[in-house]
């Protein structure tokens, strides 16, 4: 499904972010990256999709390795992951119902996009993750008229738009209050669960990691120290991973 | 410091102290003589030559959007990330305003010979500095965010056009677009006096004879237009943004 192999990233030359990662992502359900702030989670989720260019290394996804391609290749191939933002990423001025079809902008063209001419099949599934997602009748409004959870609904139902085979998501719960924060993962696991995909989520709330994830990867100084089900996380582990004690009760 | 900087001044312009002490006369004068104002002349000819002035505005405003799109896209350098494309995008821009539209103007009449078309292009190339300028600075300050999140699903460069930037930029581009054409219907007014089309040339020919009477009629019409013009772009700006 998907492996990275010794893959690296450096932003300043010689002070690498990503340290030779290897890692495969192949089962359905949700594996969640852990660790402390700066310590590289955004960074690999990016470099999976290509939004970070890698320094080395493979990403081995779909059977083509995403780091070599280019222009119309590497399109195609992001067409089949989805992304989930920490900010939500909408494009504000534009519709929750034009929001979702443009999860689709890979597979139409940009003339009948921009004439709104989707094809109606697009349509009908965007209506019924609406359902999905809880925002049934949101279709029309714009989406900087909706809250922080509802955004992320339709960040989520977007990304699920493209009908991915991975889908990633990078810090989708920081910037949502704790109540929200477990709707909406709720609302990722059930989509793992229901389309049979597996779920790359980066987050740095333990709880909600260890609540959640069948499988949890653990980050320290941009290397892997940790990988494993959620039940082998102890305090040692943790202590590994983000370092000191006092915070763990 | 002042008073050196205004003595000095003074010196420059080279007043003439006659001219000076007999100017209240003569402006009184020039009042009189435009008294009473010739409406007869407005049908006649100063209507027509109105409704071309606001022609030469509206189509060149249009014709510099048009223009100017490509130009402030090629300037953002978060859309063309290159940055000796981005400097010739701005050499062009910065030469389009650095020339008066009089002097496009007098440049498109050699080329075309008087009349409208060498006013409109005068208004249209002296427009495009402006508006691609703003439209380019408009399109930079436009968040990356929402355009990521596009180029993760895989949309081509043309859809991130349309989906990401343009409903981004859109409330900017007629905001730009209604002050280009306010300012274009005040310059386009005086176009005529080089032959470039618009009432301007109605109010060249009655000042070079001296038909004051006329020429009140003339300012008092481009004076009319110009408050119409304000009300218009004021009233759509409402509605619209």
């Amino acid at each position: 499904m998907l492996k990275l192999n010794h893959l690296s990233k450096s932003y300043v030359a010689g002070t690498p972010v990503l340290r030779d990662i290897t890692l495969e992502v192949s089962e359905r359900g949700v594996t969640a990256i852990i660790g402390a702030s700066g310590t590289g989670k955004s960074t690999l989720i990016r470099c999976i999709n290509r939004l970070v260019e890698p320094t080395a290394g493979e990403i081995l996804f779909e059977g083509a390795d995403l780091a070599t391609l280019n222009g119309r290749s590497l399109r195609h191939a992001r067409r089949h992951i989805g992304m989930v933002f920490q900010e939500y990423n909408l494009v504000e001025r534009l519709t929750v119902m034009e929001n979702l079809l443009s999860g689709r902008l890979g597979y139409v063209s940009a003339w009948r996009a921009w004439r709104r001419k989707f094809p109606p099949e697009d349509i009908r599934r965007a209506y019924e993750l609406l359902d999905v997602v809880g925002l049934a009748g949101f279709a029309l409004q714009r989406a900087d008229a909706l809250s922080g959870g509802q955004r992320q609904r339709v960040g989520i139902a977007r990304a699920v738009m493209q009908e991915p085979t991975l889908l990633l998501a990078d810090e989708p719960t920081s910037s949502l209050d704790p109540k929200t924060a477990v709707e909406i993962m709720e609302l990722l696991a059930g989509i793992a669960r229901s389309r049979g995909i597996p779920v790359l989520v980066n987050m740095h709330d333990v709880e909600l990691a260890k609540r959640f994830a069948d499988r949890i990867i653990g980050m320290a100084g941009g290397a892997l120290v940790f990988d494993g089900p959620a039940a082998e996380l102890d305090d040692a582990m943790l202590t590994t991973i983000y370092g000191g004690q006092g915070w763990i009760q | 410091m002042i008073v050196v900087a205004i003595v000095l001044s003074i010196q420059t312009v080279e007043v003439i102290p006659e001219f000076l002490a007999d100017a209240p006369e003569q402006v009184a004068d020039l009042l009189t003589r435009m008294w009473p104002l010739d409406f007869a002349y407005y049908p006649d000819t100063v209507h027509a030559a109105l409704m071309e002035t606001i022609h030469i505005a509206s189509l060149g405003t249009l014709l510099a959007l048009v223009l100017a799109m490509p130009v402030g896209i090629l300037a953002a350098h978060n859309l063309v990330p290159s940055t000796p494309v981005n400097l010739v995008a701005k050499l062009i821009l910065v030469s389009s305003r650095s020339v008066n539209s009089l002097v496009w103007a007098l440049l498109f009449v050699g080329i075309f010979g008087p009349g409208a078309l060498a006013g409109t292009l005068a208004i249209a190339f002296r427009s495009i500095g402006f508006v691609g300028k703003l439209f380019g600075e408009a399109l930079e300050e436009a968040q990356p965010g929402p355009i990521e999140a596009l180029s993760a699903a895989g949309a081509p460069w043309a859809s991130r056009m349309t989906f990401g930037y343009w409903p981004q930029v859109k409330p900017a581009f007629w905001s730009i677009a209604l002050f280009r054409w306010d300012i274009n219907v005040r310059e386009s007014a005086v176009l005529g006096l080089v032959g470039a089309g618009g009432i301007g040339m109605a109010l060249d020919s009655a000042l070079n004879l001296f038909q004051w009477t006329r020429v009140a009629v003339i300012l008092l019409a481009i004076f009319a237009v110009v408050i119409i013009a304000e009300v218009v772009v004021t009233q759509v700006r409402r509605r619209m943004i």
